[in-house]
């Protein structure tokens, strides 16, 4: 609107008043100011000013101070380079990367509470069609919600540059049915099976330094600076979206990393071949 | 042109040694030749920032892209945006005050010539040492690292353990020493303007370019320190085992924030305001009217550069701050465009009812006009904390500032350079050539900046050096980039024509455009004494009343 009014305006002085051939070759009338005109559009602007000032403040309070309803899913998310970690409290359930949430139903509503933790430097939760951004900063508790009416995926990543692979730090949220979303919690917290045909995989993941950074629920493995693995096969991708789930990308990630997400902190594993396709094999176990 | 600086001339293409000439540029305490060479300083690192704007629009081009790795493009826009801000902006800024305000208010020099010159090559040196970075930066990398941090360095990325090395001491240590030949200028500004005013020129009767180089320069002494300080603490918290920022053992990171973004606020308004200055110069004189409601402009600017100093926050709406804090700094932010529309408004003023000529200077102005007001209305959306939610750190907001840097900013310096080069060289720059390099460039421009805000409506992220296919960013960063290099191919333009005018162009004479200002009452070149006699002057435009003395400013005002 504003830009219209002005931009006609423009148009309108450099058509009307530009210098023409036929001009007189005197100065025109030399115009200093205008008290009146002035002060209009001293006092229009003022008055939009206040009407979208009261506007935003309304839409402020009402995301930023909204009551809290009965039935919240509390998720904790811990952003790391460069992945995403989600912890559920309340359902004992800790994953990464891609995150589930019920989908909310507006007459007795079901939102998703996160808190936002960082292990490192800052970083961004931003989901464009689920809520706008709110950073994760270190050594500071942030929250927000988001309240879904819709199911289906959705695409976000990190909003906030926080190194190398800020580029390949992706979110993915899948709004769940209520059912749906029960049913992939009880799996989640299961711990992870144990297939005796896989047993010389998981020997390799059990001696080698995998446990130093990754956790299974049941083994012995219980690091904290990688993402938890136990249900690493419900995932569609890996490396926080940069690679999908395959077994093929699954072998190159941990054998150089480079190859998918150059700069990311997972090691190259410089494993022998069949040590590595027991690995690998072992992983795809985890579902 | 005046004998004295005939011979000069003369002096310097017959044979002069040209160690010599060198030897006396690099000694100068002379505005004149300072403002020139900031300029060129500032042209040199516009050239290099621009170089690294294309290697980053052409790895964007495609999704997945190989063009250059994640640490090269890291510190493409590092570098870019550092470069940029504090190595072209300022520092062309800082050239068109130094050159023209002395000019303007009839004295012969700044308040404090070899203060000039040392804040200059303190500039100089510091741009030097950000750029040997590249070969002597050591970290995670191995050596030759330039700073990959982002232009504002945010804390905890910038603590040892997350960026070893030292790159990000180059980064700090530049742009510590560039501060200071920033408040070094800035003083000069000031106490020039307050002390060495000609007999008549009361501070209501300067032009308004001088006005706002006062306003700029008092923005500059309060919003460096902040950085300065900030960059001391960052400096203790890497070396000498201060914590300020350190999150790990309980600093705080939005700290370094708060400290950054006060600077970093009235910086931009730092920027802009020298354009708007150049802009109300050049409308009146292409309108041939006086500036329209010239007590507003002056108070609007004083209105915008003190209200600059509470709006910072704006930067941090995502950051968890309470809804008291994002109303305040929403309310705030959109109190500033009431005095900048009053601007548009009196610019607007100015050319109703005039005679407009559309010369290469008034184009550019012409252009800006119209750029800035779409700068200003995306940046009140931005404002919006709820809008900025969504779109802080996202392709909208490098869309906005780049509108603000470069199509009015950028624009308004263009305008500048062919309004003034007459007077600093005696010759004008070449008409078509000049009408070529402003097409070419508004063209580039809006090619580039108008479709990038639609990846950042669409949730494309900033600082990434690839992005996944099918979100819809990608055919918007095809046409992105083409206007890239369009806007290049411009600058060429511009820069033959500023090469082969000085060497080759129409004799210009003291006063081209029959404008109204006292430089133009000195030959082109000017000597290097400025003004034989000190003037007096009555009103506000005293080349008016030489001009028109049946009809002098002085009877109306």
């Amino acid at each position: 609107m504003i830009f219209l009014v002005v931009f006609v305006l423009l148009v309108y002085v450099l058509v009307k008043f530009r210098a023409r051939a036929t001009d007189s070759p005197h100065e025109p009338a030399q115009v200093y100011g205008s008290t009146q005109i002035e002060l209009a559009w001293t006092v229009i602007p003022i008055l939009i000013v206040v009407v979208l000032f009261l506007a935003t403040t309304r839409v402020i309070r009402a995301i930023q101070d909204a009551p809290r309803p009965e039935n919240v899913v509390e998720v904790i998310a811990i952003g790391h380079q460069f992945w995403w970690e989600f912890r559920y409290p309340a359902l004992g359930i800790v994953t990464a990367n891609e995150l589930h949430i019920p989908v909310s139903d507006p007459a007795s509503p079901t939102p998703t509470h996160l808190k936002l933790l960082s292990a490192d430097t800052d970083h961004s939760f931003w989901v464009p069609q689920l809520a706008g951004k709110t950073d994760l900063i270190p050594n500071r508790v942030n929250t927000m919600w988001m309240d879904p009416h819709r199911t289906g995926i959705f695409l976000g990543q990190c909003a906030q540059y926080c190194g190398t692979q800020h580029a390949k730090m992706l979110l993915q949220v899948r709004v769940d049915s209520r059912g749906d979303f029960e049913a992939w919690a009880n799996a989640q917290k299961q711990p992870a099976k144990n297939d005796e045909t896989v047993s010389a995989g998981r020997r390799v993941f059990e001696t080698t330094a995998c446990i130093n950074c990754h956790s299974v629920a049941g083994t012995a493995a219980t690091g904290r600076f990688g993402p938890d693995l136990t249900h690493m096969m419900s995932r569609r991708t890996i490396a926080a979206g940069a690679a999908e789930n395959t077994p093929e990308n699954l072998g190159m990630w941990i054998q150089d990393p480079d190859m998918i997400k150059p700069g990311s902190l997972m090691p190259a594993m410089k494993l022998s071949d069949s040590d590595l396709e027991a690995l690998v094999r072992y992983l795809e176990t985890l579902r | 042109m005046s004998s004295d600086a005939m011979a000069i001339r003369t002096a310097e293409i017959e044979g002069r040694p040209w160690v010599e000439t060198l030897h006396d540029w690099i000694t100068t305490v002379d505005h004149k030749r300072l403002g020139i060479l900031y300029i060129l300083f500032s042209l040199v690192f516009l050239v290099i920032g621009g170089l690294e704007a294309a290697i980053m629009r052409i790895q964007l081009m495609h999704p997945h892209n190989d063009f250059v790795p994640p640490q090269v493009f890291n510190r493409m826009f590092t570098m870019h945006g550092t470069t940029m801000i504090f190595f072209v902006a300022m520092p062309i800024v800082f050239g068109f005050a130094n050159y023209l305000v002395p000019l303007m208010i009839g004295a012969r020099d700044m308040a404090f010539p070899r203060l000039n010159a040392f804040s200059f090559w303190l500039t100089a040196f510091s741009g030097i040492l950000l750029y040997f970075s590249f070969l002597g930066g050591s970290g995670l990398y191995g050596a030759g690292n330039a700073p990959d941090v982002g232009w504002w360095a945010y804390a905890p990325l910038t603590s040892r353990a997350f960026s070893p090395g030292h790159s990000s001491d180059y980064w700090t240590i530049a742009v510590l020493v560039s501060g200071f030949g920033s408040i070094g200028t800035a003083t000069n500004i000031i106490a020039t303007i307050f002390s060495m005013r000609c007999p008549g020129m009361t501070l209501g009767r300067m032009p308004l370019m001088a006005w706002l180089s006062l306003v700029m320069a008092g923005l500059v002494l309060i919003t460096i320190t902040p950085l300065s300080a900030a960059q001391i603490m960052l400096l203790v918290d890497r070396y000498l085992g201060g914590h300020f920022f350190d999150t790990q053992a309980g600093g705080s990171a939005a700290l370094w924030m708060h400290f950054f973004w006060i600077f970093g606020h009235p910086e931009v308004y730092i920027l802009v305001i020298p354009a708007f200055g150049i802009a109300s110069e050049i409308i009146p004189v292409f309108s041939r009217k006086p500036i329209f409601g010239y007590p507003i402009m002056v108070a609007a600017t004083v209105c915008i550069g003190f209200i600059s100093m509470s709006v910072w926050a704006h930067h941090m709406f995502t950051i968890g701050m309470s809804s008291t804090a994002n109303t305040f700094f929403v309310l705030t932010t959109m109190a500033i465009s009431v005095p900048t529309g009053i601007k548009i408004f009196n610019w607007l003023g100015t050319m109703w009812g005039g005679k407009i000529q559309f010369k290469t200077p008034m184009l550019f102005c012409i252009a800006f006009l119209f750029q800035f007001l779409i700068a200003g209305l995306t940046g009140i959306m931005l404002g919006s904390a709820p809008f900025n939610w969504q779109l802080n750190g996202s392709y909208f907001v490098v869309a906005h500032f780049h509108y603000v840097i470069v199509g009015a900013i950028l624009f308004c310096i263009f305008g500048g350079f062919y309004y003034w080069f007459p007077k600093a060289t005696g010759r004008m720059l070449d008409e078509r050539l000049g009408k070529l390099h402003f097409w070419l460039f508004v063209i580039g421009f809006h090619l580039t900046f108008d479709p990038m805000h639609i990846p950042g409506l669409l949730g494309m992220p900033r600082r990434i050096y690839t992005y996944e296919p099918g979100r819809g960013w990608d055919s918007w960063n095809v046409i992105v980039t083409i206007g890239t290099f369009i806007q290049g191919i411009a600058t060429l333009v511009f820069v033959a024509n500023l090469i082969l005018s000085y060497f080759k162009g129409p004799k210009a004479g003291s006063d081209p455009w029959d404008a109204w200002t006292l430089e133009w009452s000195v030959s082109s070149p000017p000597p290097a004494y400025n003004f034989a006699v000190i003037p007096s002057v009555a009103s506000r435009r005293p080349l008016w009343d030489r001009k028109h003395p049946e009809d002098p400013d002085s009877r109306y005002e």
